[in-house]
């Protein structure tokens, strides 16, 4: 069963508990500055953004079609069955195109570093495995964040915008974006205030197939082709042949 | 004026100010990392490396393929006296671009990765793949070059067997990475500006790869005629400059049908519209209306011009693929760091320097001996008539 994360915006108080959760689970430094920077970065996996009195947390969506994991030459990106995007550091080579490709510019790059790799939130997948809910959804105080059944927070969340329409802006952000999510946004405000690309934006086609359309072509193409310029070469050379053959033929006629 | 009998000149100062400046950005590249050389940051992770040492050197590097296509698969033999230094040029072109990848690589070392954990549904991987193996078979179309110098007979007549099979793999080969460098972009239609974001990407890549070729060889066939002193083979440039309008022309109505299917408009100014302008003009403006003229086409001066506007035209295009494109997105500008451009920089200045010592030291512009493949492979008309003597 794929596991997923729900963000409830209206729920959210700001205390950016996650954050420091987050940074404790991933052993990353955490400090007050650190908790004012409203970038995410490699040192900060998820960041609560505020606007007046409304928040919104930012983290790896978690794509059910990551883009990421589908352009790395060396398949140092994974998604896996249960839901979590994750990342094999002793794979990667640092062409950073899993940077370029994610719609939600999410992978971070460790620009000082000599050894430098790709940091983003990969939604604990230590604590997944062993049926435990993330880091950021335990220590949530209000259950803004919550851990579940993939499924079962679709259908909450659904109920809670019927619920309470008034309460949210009608969407659920993640549902369809890049043909869905793993982790799964409600809030009062909209999404692009808060830097998130827009659903006509992004499309709801997993991001793959674009490239996939063109990939998939590859098998039939390069015999078809090797054949069409084998035959090229095999004409020329033989038209080559029989000229020369010829050419011998009129000298021993004498040139008739 | 000489130190230690090396004559001092402009373009040998140059290249050693350029190398030494370059040097110093490699010590910073190595020592603090690519934060420190680049102004590459989280929402520029791609920039003039990737943008110009990467996807401009292989399209510059395209002539290898479309000459020896030319020559050997569709026996246009007049070429046949550029084969070797359009060989040359690719070869220098592959592994400079290697060079520029072991720079822009966060690990360079894990570079041989590709071989072990492939991921088949990623494009950069087949570039990796057919860039990999298609510098092998450069070096194979290459070497006679060295074993001529050496007198080594043998390996010539064994590369001369494979030939053909080299021939045709370079060119699949080719077709495969120049248009996969488009699928590159393929993937983040949110991030691109219409003006280049199209789904036909690989195709105009892989079209302007052909273009560039052409122009390119007639690029370095007039810049090592002035340098080497050698005679420049008029015809050659004439037929290529011909070649090159009629691709050039074909890539203006693929580009403008493509705009107009998609609804682009390109005349309305904007930040975009002034760098697209800017290609346009220099990659099909210029060029087309130049080589249009039969005067222009027999002249090898004003043809290098139309090739060198070719040339500039198509590497403003990709550099605004990789760069421009993605700036209104990001919300800001990306400027290469001076670390950055002198160490693209001293990339190029390495393949001027390569390329003149393989001129001066192998048999590059002596095509006349005729136990090599290359030369025995496509046998010239003069050749052909000889059974005529028999009488």
């Amino acid at each position: 069963m794929s596991k997923a994360i729900l963000y409830d915006a209206t729920l959210c108080i700001g205390c950016k508990q996650c954050e420091s959760a987050c940074a404790q689970q991933n052993e990353l430094p955490y400090d007050d500055k650190i908790a004012a920077e409203s970038v995410q970065s490699d040192h900060k996996f998820t960041v609560v953004l505020t606007n007046d009195d409304k928040f919104m947390r930012r983290l790896c969506q978690h794509c059910d079609h990551p883009a990421c994991a589908s352009v790395c030459p060396v398949g140092a990106l994974h998604k896996t069955a249960a839901g979590p995007v994750v990342y094999d550091v002793y794979k990667c080579i640092g062409c950073r195109y899993c940077m370029m490709a994610c719609a939600f510019s999410v992978p971070k790059y460790e620009w000082g570093s000599l050894n430098p790799r790709v940091r983003k939130c990969i939604m604990c997948p230590d604590r997944v495995e062993q049926g435990l809910a993330t880091a950021c959804a335990t220590i949530c105080p209000t259950g803004a964040t919550k851990f579940g059944d993939h499924d079962a927070l679709i259908e909450e969340a659904k109920d809670r915008l019927k619920q309470n329409p008034d309460n949210y802006v009608h969407h659920i952000y993640g549902l369809e974006e890049v043909g869905g999510t793993s982790v799964l946004m409600l809030s009062a405000v909209p999404f692009e205030q808060y830097g998130l690309p827009k659903l006509q934006r992004v499309g709801d086609v997993p991001l793959p197939e674009y490239t996939g359309r063109v990939m998939e072509l590859m098998p039939d193409f390069i015999p078809l082709w090797g054949l069409v310029l084998g035959g090229v070469y095999w004409v020329t050379n033989r038209r080559k042949e029989v000229e020369e053959v010829e050419a011998e033929e009129r000298a021993l006629r004498g040139g008739k | 004026m000489t130190i230690m009998n090396v004559k001092v000149t402009f373009w040998r100062a140059l290249f050693v100010v350029i190398m030494v400046v370059g040097i110093y950005s490699t010590f910073v590249r190595y020592f603090q990392g690519l934060g420190a050389v680049s102004n590459m940051n989280d929402q520029f992770p791609w920039g003039l490396w990737i943008g110009f040492d990467c996807l401009c050197g292989i399209m510059l590097a395209a002539g290898g393929f479309c000459i020896t296509g030319a020559v050997y698969i569709f026996h246009v033999d007049r070429l046949h006296c550029i084969v070797r230094p359009t060989i040359l040029t690719a070869f220098l072109g592959y592994c400079l671009f290697i060079v520029g990848l072991l720079f822009d690589l966060g690990r360079p070392w894990y570079i041989w990765h590709q071989l072990i954990y492939m991921n088949p549904h990623s494009v950069m991987f087949e570039v990796g793949m057919c860039v990999m193996t298609y510098t092998t078979v450069l070096f194979l179309e290459f070497i006679p070059n060295v074993l001529e110098r050496f007198g080594l007979k043998a390996p010539i007549r064994w590369v001369k067997k494979i030939y053909p099979v080299l021939v045709v793999l370079g060119i699949l080969l080719s077709t495969l990475h120049q248009s996969s460098l488009g699928s590159l972009f393929l993937i983040f239609p949110e991030k691109m500006h219409p003006f280049w974001y199209t789904p036909a990407q690989p195709f105009f890549f892989f079209l302007s790869a052909i273009a560039c070729g052409l122009a390119m060889t007639i690029f370095e066939s007039t810049l090592s005629a002035r340098a080497f002193g050698r005679g420049l083979e008029r015809s050659v440039i004439t037929e290529l400059a011909g070649a090159l309008w009629v691709v050039l022309g074909v890539i203006a109505l693929l580009r403008l049908q493509d705009y107009l299917h998609r609804r682009v408009n390109i005349f309305q100014p904007s930040y975009e519209a002034y760098f697209l302008w800017a290609e346009l003009l220099l990659a099909f403006v210029i060029p087309i209306s130049m080589l249009s003229f039969k005067k222009v086409r027999t002249h090898p001066e004003l043809t290098y011009i139309a090739a060198l506007s070719t040339i500039l035209g198509f590497v403003t295009n990709r550099l605004n693929v990789a760069m421009t494109s993605m700036e209104t997105w990001v919300g800001h500008h990306y400027l290469p760091k001076w670390t950055e451009v002198s160490i693209t920089l001293m990339i190029c200045a390495m393949g001027f320097f390569l390329f003149s010592l393989a001129v001066n030291y192998l048999p590059i512009f002596e095509d006349e001996h005729h136990d090599l493949p290359v030369a025995e492979l496509a046998e010239t008309p003069e050749q052909l008539q000889q059974p005529t003597l028999v009488h």
